[in-house]
């Protein structure tokens, strides 16, 4: 994933000699076109002020990376797409009147202290993107869960809270009306259709795995029913499951390959845990979201969790006293 | 700088500040630095129980015994901040009520019990009250600039007068992780501005401390040294003698006869 590819490697490594063309450009490019389907939906339900704060959003991320590199005489990264695809992100977790400064300052932020103070890409702990949500969510707490405005004529559902809310607070939610968009939300979150023609296409190019986002939704639905207070009702989870930003946040930020694990067992472990978190935030806790809390404390353990999953080499583990034995004996034959 | 009574004070406010060089006492600065002036009266408060600790530990240094020193140093200590405390609820009220349990805190503040047991243990009484004085300023003036900045970008106002309108706060900076950043970026300006200190010398100056056998960076004065002290003087024996193997040749032919 890491090979650059206008860098020619002369340098000799050690095995294995893994060939690949991948490269960060063309996985950050197809992330973004996966994330295109819902902004083009959002853009369309919430106007020109939807299509500006993406735009400045992304622009904000991109000329902070660049300024910041250009500053301290790094390599300069912008061509890798990964700024914008923070960008991108960042904006499609805003609500849809928010003032464009505010964005365009959280940009600056995952840019700047999450992601190039850590050591640019690769080095972030915590997923940038995310990380300026929550900065901005805790900065800017009116302007950033102010839905009212997120109709503009002509819808019939014009009411302040998001679904997630309303659920929350013993109302119902339209199946439907989450499955098109047709609700107040972020820019990004409100189809779910849209971000599930997005999530297929990043699992048939094979930039995400299903793991991840299977087991993060499959616990939250389940953990759902168990505590959501209304027992199996297989409408309200799938209600909670389509509302907020859960399959936004499982397809597209929880499957980070810098800030999740990379065992397997690390992954299912990862999921199970911000499934959890998430379900926690909801049900106890005193808003009604929590999946970027969620993701971002699941990014800070992921070291933890790698480290307790490293899968056991060829050679090691249970065959490793018999491998001791035979190497001794070769030993012995030498001398 | 020749006055050894101001190269203390100094020490304290620059040179090893405790707060953006030795990094000394994080709870309050980190929790205390909501505003400018909550910052200020925290250092003042500091600084009042340092300069009295010092004086008073370092004026007892020969007769606490060595192995209860450190319960002997926590009485002294503990007393002094019951008297500020005391000072504060009865003259301060509104200070002492937004700084609340970090007041009697300041007991196991470590700047304080770093200073009797690195400084106040082993010098004068007026030259470890000196030092109290600098450490204290430095404290202080530390915790003024996190507070004025946190409050500045935080809550709009400076020194309580608001200067910047509701909408425009960023709201993270009056809380804990605002202090995290604020703190970071203000050592990251200290370090990279070269302000001299303990942490940050020239390349010369550690190449030549690097050459007596001393750690870089300090004056052999921090907790570090102390710990292992008798390692650098048998290193610093060992560098002599790599010095000059004739003269110590010498010296033994001299003693063979």
């Amino acid at each position: 994933m890491a090979l650059n590819e206008d860098k020619k490697l002369y340098h000799v490594s050690s095995s294995p000699h893994v060939r690949s063309n991948v490269t960060t450009r063309k996985i950050m490019t197809d992330v973004a076109i996966a994330m295109l389907p819902a902004t083009a939906l959002g853009i369309y339900r919430f106007g020109l002020h939807a299509l500006l704060t993406v735009v400045l959003t992304v622009a904000a991320a991109v000329i902070s990376e660049y300024l910041y590199e250009y500053l301290m005489k790094r390599p300069i990264t912008i061509s890798d797409g990964s700024a914008v695809v923070t960008g991108m992100i960042l904006a499609l977790n805003m609500p849809p009147q928010i003032p464009y400064w505010i964005p365009m300052l959280g940009s600056v932020f995952a840019i700047v202290v999450v992601k190039q103070l850590y050591g640019g890409i690769g080095q972030n702990f915590m997923n940038p993107a995310l990380a300026a949500r929550c900065f901005l969510l805790i900065s800017f707490s009116k302007a950033m869960t102010d839905f009212s405005a997120s109709f503009p004529a002509g819808a019939d559902a014009v009411s302040g809270a998001t679904p997630l809310a309303v659920l929350k607070a013993g109302g119902e939610a339209s199946l439907s009306d989450l499955f098109f968009g047709n609700i107040p939300g972020t820019i990004g979150e409100i189809s779910v259709l849209m971000l599930l023609i997005g999530a297929a296409y990043l699992l048939i190019r094979g930039v995400i795995s299903i793991r991840i986002p299977a087991v993060y939704i499959l616990t939250v639905a389940v953990f759902m029913g168990l505590f959501g207070g209304r027992g199996f009702d297989l409408y309200y989870i799938a209600c909670e499951v389509c509302a907020g930003g859960l399959i936004f946040g499982a397809f597209f930020m929880a499957t980070d390959y810098v800030t999740t694990p990379i065992t397997p067992l690390g992954q299912i472990i990862f999921a199970v845990a911000i499934g959890l978190l998430t379900g926690v935030f909801r049900v106890f806790g005193a808003s009604a979201e929590g999946v970027s809390y969620a993701i971002i404390i699941g990014n800070i353990i992921a070291p933890l969790i790698e480290r307790a999953t490293v899968p056991t080499p060829f050679g090691k583990g249970r065959y490793a006293e018999i491998t001791k034995k035979l190497m001794n004996e070769n030993k012995g034959g030498g001398r | 700088m020749k006055n050894k009574y101001f190269e203390r004070i100094y020490n304290g406010i620059i040179k090893e500040n405790p707060t953006f060089v030795i990094m000394l006492g994080m709870c309050p600065t980190l929790a205390t630095t909501t505003s400018a002036i909550n910052g200020f009266g925290m250092g003042i408060a500091t600084t009042a129980v340092l300069i009295f600790s010092n004086l008073l530990i370092a004026a007892l240094r020969n007769i606490i015994p060595e192995k209860v020193r450190i319960p002997a140093y926590i009485v002294v200590i503990a007393s002094l901040v019951t008297i500020v405390e005391l000072l504060m609820q009865a003259y301060v009220r509104p200070l002492y009520n937004t700084l609340g349990i970090y007041i009697p805190l300041i007991v196991v503040n470590c700047i304080i019990m770093g200073r009797a047991e690195a400084y106040a243990a082993k010098h004068s009484a007026l030259l470890s009250a000196c030092d109290g004085i600098g450490m204290g300023l430095g404290f202080t003036c530390a915790l003024t600039i996190i507070g004025f900045c946190r409050e500045l970008v935080g809550a709009g106002s400076v020194f309580g007068y608001q200067i910047i309108p509701d909408d425009f706060h960023v709201g993270i900076f009056v809380m804990a992780p605002g202090a995290f950043l604020v703190l970071a970026c203000l050592t990251a300006l200290q370090n990279k501005l070269k302000a001299p200190s303990a942490t940050n010398l020239s390349k010369a100056e550690k190449a030549k401390k690097k050459l007596a056998g001393e750690p870089a960076g300090c004056t052999g004065e921090c907790g570090s040294c102390m710990l292992h002290a008798e390692e650098i003087v048998d290193k610093k024996i060992e560098l002599k003698k790599a010095d000059c193997p004739k003269t110590e040749a010498a010296a033994k032919e001299g003693g063979n006869r």
